[in-house]
């Protein structure tokens, strides 16, 4: 799939500057992209780190454990027949404890142990499980207690709260994940009524 | 509100020190063990994000962006959202560097207290870079059918879209 985006977004953007006289632009890109890419990493690299030492401590002091037991509510209501103490379960509850703390990219560490978990479950076939699509849409529609990322960057353009963000934040998220789940069950059901 | 908001990030800091000081041996050593894993977890994202943003990047300057976006524009007025975020709608659910790179850019021009900067920030703040983890996901066990994982999650993306210019208009 991601074959497809990317080959698809250099071709059409080939096509297009072709069109509008852009090319010289274009190569520019080309190799300033990478630099790109480079800047937004070290600028990334900060808080990454801070918050995955935090997240070890955490885990060394059983906090994340904690958590995993608050979570398990919601883990029995979305990941109906999953064995909430099963490695995939706690796998999961990681990465949305990582999620919710805002730190999208600490959590993809979580997220990939979680995902061969459910794979093996699913017998490592290449048909994607019910639960395995209920995590990556979960993912897709991340819900943030605090969303660190944005609170640096309003900060940076002088916002004088740069949190008074967060009530919208988490009502969005809130609604935007549910939309995401009701929309997934809703497909499940209906395929599996179609067999 | 706003003043909890302050609070959360140094709370969260000194519940998990405060737990660590008694319950974890050297802790700073713990610490730095977790931030070297970070460290690693920046390495093996770069090649992707450098991939991708290089593509993005080129997508931008292409003009294939604003023709989009042009398509696009009558339906931020029906959504009552500010014509300058479509791009980043585009860009949210394609790449994440790339659409943080965005609302960095946004917040420059508009500021961050601008009807603009606050519907950016609600909706890179509440949704994910759908296409990149779908893919980062599926692809690391090796899944070809993906099913219905798409339709559900870009009608999640939509609906925070919808969300983001109605949340931003009843709370400031």
């Amino acid at each position: 799939m991601l074959d497809y985006i990317w080959g698809l977004l250099m071709l059409v953007s080939f096509i297009s500057s072709a069109f509008t006289g852009r090319m010289e632009e274009l190569t520019q890109a080309i190799f300033s992209g990478g630099a790109a890419a480079v800047t937004l990493c070290i600028s990334l690299l900060g808080t990454i780190c801070l918050w995955s030492g935090l997240m070890r401590v955490a885990d060394q002091a059983g906090l994340i454990r904690l958590v995993s037991r608050v979570l398990q509510p919601f883990i029995r209501l979305v990941f109906r027949g999953l064995d909430p103490d099963s490695p995939a379960a706690g796998a999961i509850c990681m990465n949305i404890s990582a999620n919710v703390l805002g730190l999208g990219n600490a959590a993809t560490p979580f997220g990939l142990q979680a995902m061969r978990h459910l794979s093996e479950e699913n017998q490592n076939a290449p048909v994607a499980s019910d639960h395995m699509i209920t995590f990556v849409v979960l993912n897709t529609a991340s819900v943030q207690i605090l969303p660190t990322t944005i609170g640096m960057l309003r900060s940076k353009y002088g916002a004088a709260n740069p949190m008074d963000i967060m009530p919208a934040i988490w009502i969005t998220s809130i609604l935007t994940l549910i939309a995401g789940l009701s929309m997934n069950a809703a497909l499940c059901k209906l395929r599996r009524r179609r067999l | 509100m706003s003043v909890l908001g302050a609070y959360c990030a140094p709370v969260v800091i000194c519940v998990i020190v405060l737990c660590g000081m008694f319950r974890v041996q050297g802790m700073f050593s713990v610490f730095c063990g977790g931030a070297k894993e970070g460290l690693r977890t920046v390495a093996s994202i770069a090649p992707s994000l450098i991939g991708l943003i290089t593509a993005v990047e080129m997508f931008k300057v292409s003009g294939a962006l604003d023709v989009l976006t042009s398509a696009i524009l009558p339906v931020a007025n029906i959504l009552h959202l500010p014509q300058e975020v479509m791009p980043l709608v585009l860009l949210r659910p394609i790449t994440g560097g790339g659409s943080i790179a965005m609302l960095d850019r946004l917040l420059d021009q508009y500021g961050a207290n601008s009807m603009t900067g606050r519907v950016a920030c609600v909706m890179c703040g509440s949704s994910e870079t759908t296409f990149y983890t779908t893919a980062l996901y599926f692809g690391s066990v090796g899944v070809k059918k993906i099913r219905h994982t798409l339709i559900a999650a870009l009608a999640a993306d939509l609906v925070c879209t919808i969300l983001s210019g109605i949340t931003v208009g009843l709370l400031f």
